[in-house]
Formats: C-alpha cells, structure tokens, sequence
C-alpha cells in the first residue's frame, strides 16, 4: 500500500540523515522525500512516499516517533487528504513540435517558464499520477530533461498537523 | 567566565558523575587539563578506547547511574563504536563526550578528523555536534536526560577543540524540556485493567521478563506480582536477576538455549504476560513455528516500537515497567483468583521440569558447566558476573543462578566479545569491593586482554575464569552441530602462557586441569587473593556443548537435548 507520511522535526542539521538513515536500516522504502522549513523556521516539515503493510507502516510512524528530532508523525494517507507534485521538463519545441507542445501544456494546465528557439521548458503542478500521464502522453524522443519535486500533502479540513 | 573544557567538567560535576572512562588526544587536551585541576570526578585511563565504553556501559549496568566515556576524535571514536552499539543494543544509559577537531578544519580532512555524528547515528539514541560554546551545558544536560529517560540509550557529545577553548558564562539547567521528546511513563489505566482481567482468565499463564525489568528496578515489585499471582516466571538472558533463579516459581532461561520447561511453557501457554522484553530472534525461535498456536499476549514496554514488532500483542501497555506493575498490584489489591485449570498447567511444568536438561555428563576434563556451578557455591550467589560471549556465557546464564538484579553484566544484543574484562573493571569501579567474576574463554578474553593493564594500575581486583578450550567453542558447536564437523578457523593456536600473561602484567595466575582443583582454585582466589586480580585458566573438555539448542530456524520446542546426543 501507498502511504504519504508527514514529520515535523527539528531543524537541526543532520535531521534529514536521521530519517534517510532509519529508512534505509531497517529496510523501509523510500520512494520520494521531500523537506523543507515550515512558517517557523526552528522546524522543517518532510513528506516521505513510502509502502508497505499494515504492520510495516505501523513500525515506521513507530521508529520515526522513537527519533528524539522528530515532533509529529502523521499518516497523511489514511484520511483526507490534498497531495501535489511539481514537475519541471524541458522538451525539444522546433517546428510543428512547437505548436503541439504548447498545446499539450495547456491540456494539463502547465505554463511554459523558459523559451529557446529549440526548448521550453514547461512546469506542471498535480498530483503524481497526473505528471505520470504528461510524461505518457508527450513523444518521448522529444523530453530532454525532467526534474520532480517529490510528493507533498496536506490533511483536509480540520486535520492540522502542528506543534 | 570559564573555558569550554571546564564547562565539559562542571556539567560531569552537576550530573554528580563520579567517574570517567577515557584516553585523552590531541582534541581533548584542553577537556584533560580541565579535569587535572579536580577532584571530584575521577578518571580510570583504559589502553584502549573500546575498553572505556564497555567500562561506562557495565558502571551503568551496575549501578543504574550513566556510565560516562571520553576519548578523542578520529581514532577515539572510531574504537568507541562498538562499545556503543553494544550499550545500545542492550538499552545502557550512557554519555560519550568526543573531542572533535576544530570547527574551522571539520570537512577539510584533517589529522584525527572522522564524521562521528554520522559513524555513530545509527547506533546511538541520539547524538550532538556541539557548535556554539553557549550551547555546550544545555547540549550536554540534555544528553544525560535522552541516555537516561524513556528506553535508556547512548548519547554521543562530540565536542570540537576550538569550542573547548572558548569562554563563557556557565549555568547548568535544573531541568530541561524537549518538545520533540517526551517518552510515556504511567501505563494507561484501561489497557492495565483489560490486562488483569485476561490474567484472570488465563489457563496456562506465563510470565516472561527481559531487560526493561532490570533497568527499570522493577525486580522486586515483578516479585511480588508473580508470588501474587503464582504464575511461572520465565527470563530472558537479558533479564536474569529480575526475578530470584532460586525461586520455586522460576522455570529457568528461555529461548535458543533455554530450559526445556522455559520454552515449552511459552510455546504453549495461552496468556503470555511479555515484560520489557521483545520476543527476539534468540527467544522465540522461528517465529512462523511460535505462531502455530493460539494464545493471548499482554505486553508492557516503554518503547512502542517494540510492541507488535515480531509477535502480534493483544494488549500493548506502553510505560514504564516499574510503574505498570504499581498499577498491576494495585488492582490485584482488589482481589484476584486465579483460574482453577493452572494448577493442571504447574503439574504440566513440573513433569517438563523432571527431563532435567541443564543435567551434563561429569567426564576426565573440567566441564565449564562444573566450573560456574563451583564458582556459584564458592561466591555464594553473590557475585557480580560479566561474561563475554560464546559457549561460557551461555553456561553462566544456565548454571549461575542469579536472584538479584545487576548481577548478571553481559552483551545479549550485540553479543560483543572482549566485553567481559572491561565489565568487570566498570562494576568494580560502581561497586567497590564487590566480588566480581568475569566468565570468559580463550577468543573472547583476548579482544581486551591489555586492559590486564588498566586493572593494575587501578588494582581492581576481576577474577577471570577462563573456560579454556582451545577453539571458538560456540563457533565449534555450530559447525559440529550443521556443518558436518568442517572445523573451519574455530580452532586458536599459538595461544599465550595465561598464567605467565597474568603475572607479566602483575597479576596472579593459575592453571587449573583436574576437576578436583576446580573448587580449591575458586576458594583461593576469592579468599587468599581476594584483593588481588587473579587469571583461573581452567582447561575444559573441548567436546564441551550448550543444550538444550534450539537451532537457527527451528520452533521453540524442537529443542536438542544433551540426552538426545
């Protein structure tokens, strides 16, 4: 199972180490991982795109509380829940290419944040499935690059993770 | 204002440390100065940085109080390591202050420069980089309250030179708060009570303890609830001394070479109340066969990363043992009768009981198990044992019979050889005076064996009993037991004159050969040379085995006997 879990930790250096470094000693998965500073800056607030069973996920929020950095724990996915990606990929635009790769960012409500005469490079927000189906539907001799954000999420409504 | 240094002393002084293990380098020679114009908190110089943090780790194993260590960076830190991961396998609290090299040069590669914050992460509970002096006193206050608190741990302190140079005003917090860490003390009340209605209910109860009673001081109030309740009480070798191993309702040590009544009444018991301990490898056997039958399981930890970890608890109780069990008592208090059926089940013990299967075949050599039932006898109980780990550790936790807690020092977790002489030094140095034994054999002892040196120089005064058997026993056994008998590298040639060894460094030795001088040995050691440390070579029969075995992969009850052989 797909799981998206949120940590507030200390924003001490070496914090990141402390989560990879579980992760990867008690052979956890990590499929993405995302971190950075909340609106107090004394901690960061990471996004870890894990799987695994019931009693996997339940020794990871387990051995995750155990770390003295770590503040909360929360399994985003078992709730409601908003989840994004940002993607940026810098496609090959000549020609009639030009005209249909604006035309496939449009569909998927990219914008177009650099232009070459041979490139653009096009940034598309969602959620991860949706990026999937961007790269899909383009010709892939035509991706140049792509660079992706990891997942990050939110609860919805009243679930708030905070100090 | 005072220099970093003297912070680092003036912390130690606050937490009332009264002492340091260490070796001193380049990045701690302002630490060292500070702690040549003291007093208060002594030094013990080891020969070896390991031998400092085995020393902390069985000062603290003890005695309760953290073990403190303090060696330099590079180097120091890198043969800390294993003493570290050792302690933190087995829960032990304890502080290793590390020097670092100066702020300035970390990340340039310099002389003696390793990462330690990133060497040690894994097996500390926590660790800090000192980087602001004005940080060093909270940095270390918090340190000995993560070590101390919650599931106890190691916490590492790695401290640069320039910071220790520096000055600064010094004020020690009273307290300390941490929001990101505030470990669950009082048990909750509900679970407690749902607890003592399935004990209640239980036909064929057992009670199984491990090591969270010991660092808990919960051996006494574990006393009371088993007389209480009148169920079996079974430990882990973690556990030993928790409950009295002369006790009626003691059925011995469980797991890999548990007592045939041990593991057969956690197999088969349909209530297993699990106290700090946390079913692993080593006890329950191959957790597939220990599934196969149906019970209940009430499990009490501090850590809530041990419940439902490797076996499926139905009532998790997270908080602290000795404080569970107050609540446990009170409300047995309440009264409570046990099922009428257990009686069927004590008879049931009792006929396990009578297959006797620490029983051994007296031969021509010393037999180790002889040896520790002697050196029971000749100390009257009373011993503190460290061990190292092999064939001989599992022959003092068999035949050793330890009824108080503390008593028992050795590496479950981490089964880390060369542990047994520098344990003994630590709980000599918390327990002046005590009689303490190291139960060692001839790999194990020679991990650590120039801390002969350090015993010297301190005059601690260990009594080393050496199951000398020429080979890595356990490793023997093994490859006798599953590898066809392909003795490959268990066998130690060239081995030192022991005797000659221990007199070299200023010791007594003796080499003992015939059974009949086992005793007088012992008698002599722990009487005429009582205060001197005396090395006991006892060459033991070679063909030595630990039974009952239970065999990597195998369930709890498909032991192998010695009468099976």
């Amino acid at each position: 199972m797909r799981h998206i879990i949120s940590i507030l930790i200390e924003n001490e250096s070496g914090a990141l180490s402390r989560v990879a470094g579980l992760f990867s000693a008690r052979g956890y998965n990590i499929e993405s991982l995302t971190v950075a500073p909340t609106e107090d800056p004394s901690l960061s607030r990471m996004t870890i795109l894990t799987s695994g069973s019931d009693e996997v996920l339940e020794q990871i929020t387990k051995q995750l509380n155990k770390l003295v950095d770590v503040v909360k724990v929360v399994d985003l996915s078992e709730a409601a829940h908003v989840e994004r990606e940002l993607m940026l990929i810098k496609v090959r635009a000549t020609g009639k290419d030009r005209e249909e790769m604006k035309r496939m960012a449009d569909i998927f409500r990219g914008r177009i944040v650099d232009v070459t005469e041979s490139t653009f490079v096009i940034e598309l927000t969602g959620a991860s499935g949706k990026l999937d189906s961007f790269i899909a539907a383009l010709d892939a001799g035509l991706i140049l690059e792509t660079v992706r954000t990891g997942v990050c999420g939110i609860g919805r409504g009243d679930r708030i993770l905070k100090v | 204002m005072i220099s970093g240094a003297e912070i680092v002393i003036r912390c130690l002084q606050e937490e009332k440390v009264e002492c340091v293990f260490g070796y001193p380098g380049g990045s701690v020679l302002h630490i060292y100065d500070a702690l040549f114009k003291q007093e208060e908190v002594k030094h013990i110089l080891v020969r070896h940085e390991q031998a400092a943090v085995h020393a902390a780790d069985a000062y603290s194993r003890s005695s309760q109080k953290v073990g403190v260590a303090l060696v330099t960076s590079g180097p120091g830190v890198t043969n800390t390591v294993t003493g570290i991961a050792t302690a933190y396998m087995d829960s032990i609290p304890m502080v290793v202050i590390t020097g670092q090299v100066p702020t300035q040069y970390i990340g340039q590669d310099a002389f003696q420069e390793c990462d330690t914050v990133g060497i040690t992460r894994p097996c500390v509970k926590h660790n800090f980089l000192v980087k602001d002096v004005k940080d060093l006193a909270v940095t270390l206050k918090k340190a000995f309250h993560i070590a101390a608190t919650g599931r106890p741990g190691p916490v590492v302190v790695d401290v640069p030179k320039d910071i220790t140079a520096q000055m600064c005003e010094f004020e020690y917090p009273k307290t300390i708060q941490m929001r990101s860490y505030n470990p669950v003390v009082k048990g909750h009340l509900g679970q407690i009570k749902k607890a003592v209605q399935m004990l209640q209910e239980a036909k064929r109860p057992i009670i199984y303890t491990g090591g969270g009673v010991i660092l808990s001081d919960a051996a006494e109030k574990l006393t009371q609830l088993a007389r209480r309740l009148n169920f079996p009480v079974t430990n882990t070798l973690m556990g030993l001394g928790g409950y009295p191993a002369t006790d009626s309702q003691f059925v011995g040590m469980l797991g890999m070479h548990g007592t045939f009544e041990a593991n057969n009444a956690m197999h088969y018991a349909d209530v297993i109340l699990a106290i700090g301990a946390r079913f692993d490898d080593r006890v329950i056997g191959n957790p597939e066969h220990f599934g196969e039958e149906k019970r209940r399981v009430i499990h009490v930890d501090i850590d809530p990363s041990s419940i439902s970890k490797r076996v499926k608890v139905d009532v998790p109780i997270v908080g602290n043992v000795a404080d569970v069990l107050d609540e446990m008592l009170k409300l047995l208090d309440g009264g409570f009768t046990a099922d009428p059926e257990v009686a069927g089940w004590w008879k049931q013990i009792d006929e396990w009981r009578g297959r006797d299967s620490l029983r051994y075949k007296q031969a021509e050599h010393i037999m180790p198990q002889f040896v520790i039932e002697k050196l029971y006898e000749v100390t009257g109980g009373e011993a503190f044992v460290t061990s190292d780990v092999g064939q001989h550790q599992m022959f003092a936790a068999q035949y050793y019979k330890f009824d108080k807690p503390r008593r028992w020092i050795n590496s479950g977790g981490l089964g880390t050889m060369g542990v047994g002489l520098p344990y003994g030094m630590g709980v000599l140095l918390a327990n002046p005076g005590a009689q303490v034994a190291c139960v060692t054999g001839e790999g194990s002892i020679q991990m650590c064996i120039q801390e002969m040196s350090t015993c010297k120089q301190y005059e601690l005064p260990v009594k080393i009993i050496n199951l000398n058997n020429g080979m890595l026993g356990m490793v023997r056994q093994w490859q006798e037991m599953f590898y066809s008998k392909r003795y490959s590298q268990s066998y130690v040639t060239s081995l030192p004159d022991f005797v000659k060894l221990a007199e070299a460094y200023g010791h007594v030795g003796m080499r003992i050969e015939k059974p009949e001088d086992v005793e007088p040995a012992l008698r002599k050691a722990f009487t005429e040379h009582k205060n001197d440390l005396v090395f006991m070579d006892f060459i033991i029969d070679p063909a030595a085995n630990v039974f009952p075995m239970v065999a990597a992969g195998k369930g709890l009850t498909e032991m192998i006997l010695a009468e099976d052989l």
